[in-house]
């Protein structure tokens, strides 16, 4: 038996660059199950957020905890990046990269590739380079890629930002199966459509701060903030 | 004019008819500046990669150091060396002085910052496509230079190449610690430069378009071998 590795809790977390205050400072705590949308205005700090849970950015001040110790929880999460960075390899490759880290040798860990890109679609541009494939194609080939390893903890940045309806849907459509397996997600969005679709709990950022934190139903019913009324209502929040 | 054409007619005789002391100071050429470029390259490209993934306090030194020697006099190289291997140096018990190591050594120092710094360059534009990726999976230092030496093997040959091209053309050097001996450390440049000095020019410009044609050839191979430039492979 796997030890659990939430929940994730954060005190008083900061993170700065240049002197400038991106989050924070936010208290919360990640609870095990369920997905977590994080919404909120360009430049509230939605992306650092999600880079600061996921290690991406170091905390200038405060702490951030895991249910077991650092080293294993980065060994049990994914990102998968708004702009999905694509490999110099093949869709295979790219797909079997992050088995081939963990010592999978790379005839299993081309087999399993060959699976995922049957689960995500791409099961017909196995032998092409990752850099001729379309946004859409990308952002999968990141997806498969994200979830080959079975992450206990996925973080996505806007991974439908830019992509059409059935992309959108196809994409929706694998984050489900991998819920269904067990993984959590926190994923972050501009789509309120998709908050509603897909959130359990809803994070509400503005100015780099947490507003709202807490569950879906109740946060699309009656949001606490004002701000965060006006941002479900449609309007542009400054 | 007449020089430049007797040159050439000269140079396709000498290689029509397979000159043996030709094919012996071509291969000699080709077997230095190889063995010197393999050697140059399993040192200079994994630093380049240390010096792209890593931050370390003398980072920013290195790499300046690194540029400025790219511009190192051979000859001043071939002094140094000549000075270290000769009987009294430190390192003459080894007897290497005037012999082909001595001159693979010389052309290794010559290229080392040269393919370094190249290969740190397009190393460097890979590493910052590559980092947040390479981060979030968790990966060693050790992972991380080798994947970017796999996946940035293109712009690295290139890399390679330059240096075999400075090695290959370099005469100040291996002329001081080899010696030009017949049969032992005499290659295409340093003929090159006897002849000339003999008044032989027409040997001396024979000479040179084997040299030229040489290092087209050498570097046509490689990339036939790796299969570069041919559809969307990297």
């Amino acid at each position: 038996m796997v030890s659990a590795i939430l929940p994730f809790v954060v005190q008083d977390a900061v993170v700065r660059r240049r002197g400038k205050v991106l989050v924070g400072p936010v208290d919360f705590t990640l609870s095990d199950t369920g997905i977590s949308i994080v919404i909120g205005p360009n430049g509230a700090g939605k992306t650092s957020l999600l880079r600061m849970m996921h290690g991406l950015e170091r905390l200038s001040a405060g702490e951030a905890h895991w249910a077991v110790s650092l080293d294993e929880a980065r060994r049990r999460q994914a990102f998968v990046f708004q702009t999905p960075r694509m490999m110099r390899r093949t869709v295979r490759d790219s797909i079997a990269f992050p088995l081939t880290l963990t010592g999978t040798s790379k005839k299993a860990a081309r087999a399993q590739a060959e699976v995922w890109a049957g689960r995500v679609g791409l099961s017909d541009l196995l032998g092409f380079q990752a850099s001729v494939l379309s946004g859409g194609e990308r952002q999968k080939l990141a997806l498969a890629r994200a979830l080959i390893r079975h992450p206990d903890v996925l973080f996505l940045d806007e991974p439908c930002a830019s992509l059409d309806g059935r992309a959108t849907r196809e994409i929706e459509e694998i984050l489900a199966r991998a819920v269904a397996d067990g993984t959590r997600l926190v994923m972050s969005t501009h789509d309120m459509g998709q908050a509603r679709r897909l959130a359990s709990e809803v994070i509400f950022m503005f100015a780099g701060r947490i507003h709202e934190h807490q569950s879906a139903v109740d946060f699309f019913a009656a949001p606490n903030t004002t701000q965060a009324r006006a941002f479900v209502r449609g309007d542009i929040v400054e | 004019m007449s020089d430049i054409w007797s040159g050439l007619s000269q140079a396709f005789w000498l290689v029509v008819t397979l000159d043996p002391d030709l094919v012996e100071i071509t291969l000699r050429s080709l077997q230095v500046t190889l063995s010197a470029l393999v050697i140059a390259s399993v040192i200079a490209l994994p630093l380049a990669a240390l010096l792209s993934v890593r931050r370390f306090r003398f980072r920013r030194v290195t790499i300046a150091v690194l540029n400025a020697l790219m511009g190192l006099p051979p000859v001043v190289v071939g002094l140094v060396v000549y000075l270290l291997l000769s009987r009294s140096g430190p390192f003459g018990v080894l007897g290497l002085l005037f012999t082909p190591w001595a001159m693979i050594i010389a052309q290794v120092i010559i290229i080392v910052p040269l393919i370094a710094s190249v290969a740190h360059q397009t190393l460097r534009e890979l590493w910052s496509d590559y980092h947040d990726l390479l981060i979030s999976m968790n990966t060693t230092q050790y992972q991380r230079i080798r994947t970017l030496l796999w996946d940035g093997r293109r712009g690295l040959l290139t890399a390679a190449l330059a240096g075999f091209g400075r090695a290959i053309g370099e005469v100040g050097a291996i002329m001081v610690v080899g010696g030009n001996i017949d049969h032992a450390t005499r290659v295409l440049t340093t003929a090159i430069v006897l002849e000339t000095g003999k008044g032989d020019f027409a040997l001396a410009l024979a000479l040179g378009f084997v040299l030229i044609a040489m290092a087209i050839l050498v570097n046509l191979t490689i990339h036939m071998v790796s299969q570069t430039e041919s559809g969307d492979r990297w």
